[in-house]
């Protein structure tokens, strides 16, 4: 019997085709395993390595060097919330937008509310600097980010 | 000077993101015309006479680049397509992937038909999910419409685009980092030589190129060499090692301005008409102190630098590393530059992939000692430390691997020596500064 379903396992073998190597298939069966169980257990990389040919510990090597991907005693709330800190939000307010979020939320970068509805992180630039200050809706942008815009993010978030 | 609109021509369309619509803006015809009249060395000659430097930051000639290729190849011979756009401030490459996917789309069939590639691997950064959605549609559409997968259009040219997501890491930027990043590896740039062209990904012949490149490719192949060369700015006579900024380029512009965004403009556009004609100015009745002429690593212009114009060229003249990605931030004069080095140096911190010593060490260094001068601690001796870590990173002084050190170094350089009397004003007042979050806790 294993651990991860069926259906994780056919997603991840029809990325093997794609690549002359299987190790290849490393991140895209990280990021299917990460976006179904929000975070990535010890028995999820013995899988992944088995199905790529992999000791446990180069799956781990990989997914560990990103810093993106949750563990067991850390996994991720429902959404993960991104508030950029790099230059041209730094320059319109994102140090005052994150203390703001920190201070609603009741939570630091990197933690996760009670009710596990928000983890709340900080990026590096994340590219949408026309509409700084700028989050991540898990991987989707939302732009000029007011304090008031912040509250009903999270409301929505939230509900 | 023409300055019509190629690359953001449609991206206010409506569904300018479908191949219906690109199709019926002349869409992959050139791409028809190209596989049945010419031979790939023909687009490969073209490209490389067209002047068209890469997008993403070195300015590298294209069609150069692709002739690194072994001649006769048995092949696999791979196109990464770097959609990492990580460098701060730059967000160009979004903007086309999103609004029109397939003017890129079409650059890769040709570069893959130039360079005889049948797979290429697209690896777009986690955080741009809406891209990455709409770019697997358009690919998809191809795919039904016959224009990807074996024997296209009848042709011996097959072709697969694979989209691989990274995981939000900026090294993965670096192309060595991607190779290795699609790998299914911790992405750790290679040494160099061999470079991609030789030994890339699954050790085999590898072009990388950026998405804005790609898209002026499939407009060079469309519209010809005399048109992408009546745009921009020729060679410096003086320079025999200049290559010329031929061509439209994506500004984008960030930070203090009232107006920003991102616009099509022929290379050559000095920061102050960037600033007032596109910014339209600084809100506040304010003065610009700095910009950043490209992303971060490329160091400050000064208000009094500011008629540099912003071609391959302009910004080294003045002390820049570059013209980076042409990603133009706006620092007015209420702003503390220490602060902003502060941010500068925490970004190089985080991102420094760890594997070079000097680098890992070295941001992380220049993020304490700006933290302290942040915190009114500064010590006089501590900018001439800064300078002298700053030095010491990088592939220039040939302490590491890749470049993200010399990114990292640069700005430190420009700030302190274009800055020096506000740095030495701030430590001699013991000033802190005013923002409220002194410190802030780590996710990771």
């Amino acid at each position: 019997m294993s651990f991860l379903s069926e259906t994780i396992r056919k997603q991840i073998e029809a990325y093997i085709p794609r690549y002359p190597s299987k190790q290849a298939v490393t991140l895209p069966a990280l990021h299917i395993v990460h976006d179904e169980l929000r975070y990535v257990p010890k028995e999820a990389i013995e899988e992944i390595a088995e199905m790529l040919d992999l000791a446990p510990s180069e799956v781990y090597d990989t997914m560990t060097f990103y810093q993106f991907f949750r563990e067991k005693h850390n996994p991720l709330g429902k959404t993960r919330l991104w508030v950029c800190r790099s230059l041209a939000c730094h320059l319109r307010g994102a140090d005052k937008l994150l203390d703001h979020f920190c201070d609603k939320l009741r939570i630091h970068p990197g933690e996760t509310t009670k009710d596990g509805k928000i983890t709340l992180e900080f990026a590096e630039c994340i590219g949408a600097c026309e509409g700084a200050p700028c989050v991540l809706i898990n991987d989707e942008h939302r732009l000029n980010i007011s304090h008031e815009k912040a509250d009903q993010l999270i409301n929505e978030l939230t509900k | 000077m023409t300055n019509e609109p190629v690359l953001l021509a449609r991206i206010n369309k409506a569904n300018s993101e479908k191949l219906e619509g690109y199709r019926q803006d002349g869409g992959y015809q050139t791409f028809e015309k190209v596989l049945k009249e010419k031979s790939p060395i023909d687009v490969i000659t073209q490209v490389k006479d067209s002047g068209l430097r890469g997008r993403g930051g070195a300015g590298f000639p294209t069609g150069l680049k692709w002739t690194f290729l072994p001649k006769d190849h048995p092949g696999p011979i791979y196109l990464c397509i770097n959609a990492d756009e990580s460098e701060p401030c730059t967000f160009n490459n979004r903007i086309l992937m999103e609004k029109d996917p397939h003017q890129v789309l079409e650059g890769i069939m040709f570069a893959c038909y130039a360079i005889r590639s049948q797979t290429a691997y697209f690896y777009i950064r986690y955080e741009y999910g809406h891209a990455y959605r709409i770019l697997q549609k358009a690919i998809d559409e191809l795919y039904s419409a016959g224009l990807l997968g074996k024997n296209i259009l009848g042709s011996n040219f097959s072709l697969d685009i694979f989209l691989h997501r990274g995981a939000g890491a900026y090294i993965c930027g670096e192309e060595t980092g991607l190779i290795e990043s699609l790998e299914g590896k911790r992405a750790w740039p290679r040494i160099k030589p061999p470079f991609p062209a030789i030994e890339g990904a699954f050790r085999k012949p590898t072009i990388v190129n950026n998405v804005e490149t790609l898209a002026c490719v499939t407009h060079i192949m469309r519209k010809g060499n005399d048109w992408f060369k009546s745009i921009g700015v020729p060679p410096d006579p003086k320079n025999p090692r200049d290559a010329g900024s031929y061509g439209p380029k994506l500004y984008c512009l960030s930070g203090h301005v009232n107006e920003t965004g991102c616009w099509e403009i022929p290379m050559g556009i000095t920061a102050r008409q960037l600033i007032e004609q596109y910014g339209k100015g600084v809100p506040n009745n304010r003065k610009v102190k700095a910009i950043i002429p490209g992303g971060l690593s490329m160091g400050f212009m000064t208000e009094s630098e500011l008629d540099t114009p912003l071609d391959f060229n302009g910004p080294g003249k003045v002390g820049c590393l570059g013209l980076g990605t042409a990603a133009v931030t706006v620092i007015d004069d209420q702003t503390s530059m220490i602060d902003v080095l502060h941010n500068i140096c925490q970004f190089y911190a985080h991102e420094s992939c760890g594997q070079c010593t000097p680098c890992r060490e070295g941001t992380g260094w220049m993020l304490k000692i700006t933290d302290r001068l942040r915190r009114g601690q500064g010590r006089q001796e501590d900018l001439d430390i800064l300078v002298e870590v700053a030095d010491r990173i990088g592939i220039m002084p040939g302490t590491t691997i890749c470049g993200l050190s010399d990114g990292a170094g640069w700005p430190v350089k420009n700030a302190i020596r274009k800055f020096r009397a506000e740095f030495e004003d701030a430590i001699r007042t013991g000033r802190r500064s005013n923002l409220k979050s002194l410190t802030m806790a780590g996710a990771h």
